[in-house]
């Protein structure tokens, strides 16, 4: 099968050609990546919190069934409902029957990755039903009817002036805004207080659930995971399988990982826990949704599990010098940069992801800063092995490729190729370096001088001077 | 001489770059390394494997590691090579459920070594009395840096070649944008990736970027002559290689 013109390489085109957008990454993940480097630097055990993060989460994957009952076991005795959701349609039905339990026509919504995953807004819009988003990158997108490009930036492709302008039009109408960030995140806390007022019910997602103790915890910067997560009467909370950890101890070792590796924090501004629901003080429904979404089928291949490993601190995004030229939308999923390549393939295995694999020069930068040592660059090798195992290559390629490994199997077969290569250097040369040539070498030559042939391989002069007895 | 190395220059070089392969062998000799070239050797099976055809790189494995089997050390001219055999050889021999195989692979690839890294990690030799007065950036590519953590030898062996002066390049540690197949495969972002790297190697105002990776330097050289720069691109073997007494042997 030939591969369709809506993968990465397309998608991506317009981004590179973008230059306001590449300025725009370019000076957010630099200072985010330089952040982050100074306060991991400061940590003298950093290689060791790392270890630990990647020997809990790969002790969850192993025994994910047992933590996941333990876990069931435990929100129940604190009083919370745990809900089994197989896939995306299950997941938005059950939050959709919730909300309709509560004859609500508005939910708000903090940390929305795994929402998003689901389409659940797209889905609850189709019921008659508005979720509002209130985390401010998330409203950005949201009120722009735009997609996140970032995992914990959303709306890291628009500018303030954008973002003035989006407000004007929206939420501060018949306003005039300056574009200073004070201004505008006055702008969004008027708007959100009213929503946090009045609403009865909240979605959220989870960065951490307990197995031990039935905790569930949320990390964000703004506040507004507090106010969602205590003020309405309903509290719906929607996990991956992978997001469980065995103990609460363990959390201390992510609250270290996870905040210097996002945003170059030392501390997470607003952490929040909750177990079960308490009379009188915060929501009195908790439901916890438990997600597979195929995520099962990932645990099953030995070496793409690790990318269930992932605490989404979008580290891995700030320093891919191809995310950096082609930002998030490129990707096509909710899950973008690296740790996308690795995990929208195996997730949803759309047409358009199974290009991923092949987005990234696998130059290690990714695997260098995951707080959980996700060796990404393995993974995605691993998965081009596997894409193209199932059918998804080119014919042609595949064909060179194994003539070329062929003539490679011996030495004597290689350098008789070397030999007639360099018998026929001269025209050769004249074809690489001079005559117009057609598709992806053209291209490649556009902007690269090829280099010469020289008139003589290493071999052939090892030959010629050194072969009697070394040198 | 005290130590026998077998050479392994990698079908790209061998094919392309046969410089970089002599001038290793006249500083290996200049270090009293006798050097020798199985001449059996062809590829690491790097290419294959990186695309996804990693059936296709497992009997390049195997060729490897038959070619290679009387070393004692083999020297590589390449670090996305050496990284190649380090850290996928033996998953890949595994493959084959082949037990001679395995442990002649088990055997080998701690033997194996980058260039810079042999001399300085196994000779322990920083200075090899070369001498290259020219302003010169260094480029760690991926491999060198994040996979083999050699950046520092590399450094080191330059910091000492007489009237060689070292500029730092902004941003040095981000990819050129080669990737093997990835610049064909996504040639628009590998010539936006290349573009930002030559400007850099621009504002670093060098005459000569050095690195220990061809296939890297090539894509860097395609650009940098494409746009007249004038600046030329050598192996870090070809700088050592400057200006040492004896010539080759």
């Amino acid at each position: 099968m030939a591969r369709a013109k809506t993968g990465f390489p397309f998608a991506s085109i317009e981004q590179i050609n973008n230059s306001q957008l590449r300025a725009n990454l370019k000076s957010a993940t630099s200072a985010i990546r330089e952040k982050r480097a100074k306060v991991v630097g400061e940590k003298q055990d950093w290689e060791e919190l790392r270890r630990k993060g990647e020997r809990i989460k790969n002790e969850v994957l192993a025994s994910l069934d047992e933590y996941l009952l333990e876990l069931e076991e435990s929100v129940t005795k604190v009083g919370g409902v745990v809900h089994w959701a197989a896939d995306s349609s299950e997941a938005n039905r059950i939050i959709l029957s919730l909300i309709q339990e509560h004859g609500e026509s508005e939910v708000i919504k903090v940390k929305s990755l795994t929402t998003d995953e689901l389409h659940l807004n797209e889905y609850l819009a189709n019921h008659g039903i508005s979720a509002v988003e209130t985390d401010l990158a998330e409203l950005i997108v949201q009120l722009a009817h735009d997609k996140p490009s970032h995992i914990l930036v959303p709306a890291i492709h628009k500018s303030r002036s954008e973002i003035k302008e989006l407000f004007e039009n929206t939420i501060s109408k018949g306003k005039v805004l300056g574009d200073g960030p004070a201004e505008l995140a006055e702008a969004s806390r008027l708007y959100l207080r009213e929503k946090f007022l009045s609403a009865k019910v909240a979605v959220s997602g989870v960065n951490f659930a307990v197995a031990e103790t039935g905790t569930v915890c949320i990390v964000e910067s703004e506040g507004n995971g507090r106010m969602c997560l205590t003020l309405p009467k309903v509290l719906i909370s929607v996990m991956g399988i992978e997001k469980v950890l065995p103990k609460l101890d363990d959390l201390a070792v992510f609250l270290e990982l996870l905040p210097r590796s996002s945003t170059g924090e030392r501390m997470n501004p607003y952490t929040s826990t909750w177990t079960g629901v308490h009379t009188g003080d915060g929501p009195e429904e908790f439901h916890l949704v438990i997600l597979d979404n195929r995520r099962s089928h990932v645990l099953a291949d030995p070496v793409g599990r690790q990318a269930l490993r992932c605490i989404r601190c979008s580290a891995c995004l700030n320093v891919c010098p191809v995310y950096e030229r082609s930002g998030g939308h490129a990707y096509g999923s909710v899950y973008p940069g690296p740790i996308g390549a690795i995990l929208s393939p195996q997730l949803f295995a759309t047409e358009a992801s199974l290009s991923l694999p092949w987005a990234s020069t696998l130059c290690g930068a990714c695997y260098e800063v995951c707080p959980v040592r996700i060796d990404i660059p393995r993974v995605l090798v691993h998965l081009r092995e596997k894409v193209i195992s199932e059918g998804y290559k080119s014919k042609s390629e595949e064909v060179s490729f194994g003539v070329i490994a062929l003539i490679l199997r011996s030495g004597r077969r290689f350098e008789l190729i070397q030999r007639v290569a360099t018998q026929i250097r001269r025209p050769l040369n004249r074809v690489l370096l001079t005559v117009s040539l057609p598709g992806a070498l053209g291209k490649w030559r556009a902007a690269r001088q090829v280099p010469e042939i020289p008139d003589e391989t290493f071999r052939m002069w090892w030959r010629a001077n050194r072969s009697d007895n070394g040198s | 001489m005290t130590r026998t190395v077998s050479l392994f220059v990698s079908c790209f070089n061998d094919m392309m770059f046969p410089k970089t392969a002599r001038a290793a062998v006249e500083v290996l000799n200049k270090l009293n390394v006798k050097v020798e070239f199985p001449d059996e050797q062809t590829c690491c099976g790097q290419i294959h494997f990186n695309t996804g055809y990693a059936s296709m790189a497992v009997p390049l494995v195997k060729h490897f590691v038959e070619s290679f089997s009387d070393s004692n050390e083999v020297v590589a001219l390449s670090a996305s090579c050496t990284a190649m055999i380090r850290e996928h050889y033996l998953e890949l021999a595994s493959r084959t459920h082949d037990d001679e195989l395995i442990s002649g692979t088990e055997e080998l690839v701690p033997k194996v070594f980058e260039f810079s890294e042999y001399l300085t990690e196994v000779l322990g030799v920083t200075d090899v009395g070369a001498s290259y007065p020219h302003k010169v950036s260094y480029h760690p590519t991926c491999h060198s840096l994040r996979s083999l953590h050699i950046y520092h030898s590399a450094i080191a062996l330059l910091g000492a070649v007489k009237g060689l002066e070292l500029v730092d390049l902004p941003y040095a540690e981000q990819c050129c944008g080669f990737g093997g197949t990835f610049s064909v495969k996504n040639s628009a972002m590998s010539t936006a990736m290349l573009a930002d790297k030559t400007a850099n190697i621009l504002n670093a105002r060098v005459e000569t970027v050095v690195a220990v990776d061809n296939s890297c330097l090539m894509h860097i050289s395609g650009a940098l002559r494409r746009n007249g720069t004038g600046i030329s691109v050598m192996h870090l073997a070809e700088v050592l290689a400057q200006g040492m007494d004896g010539g080759e042997g």
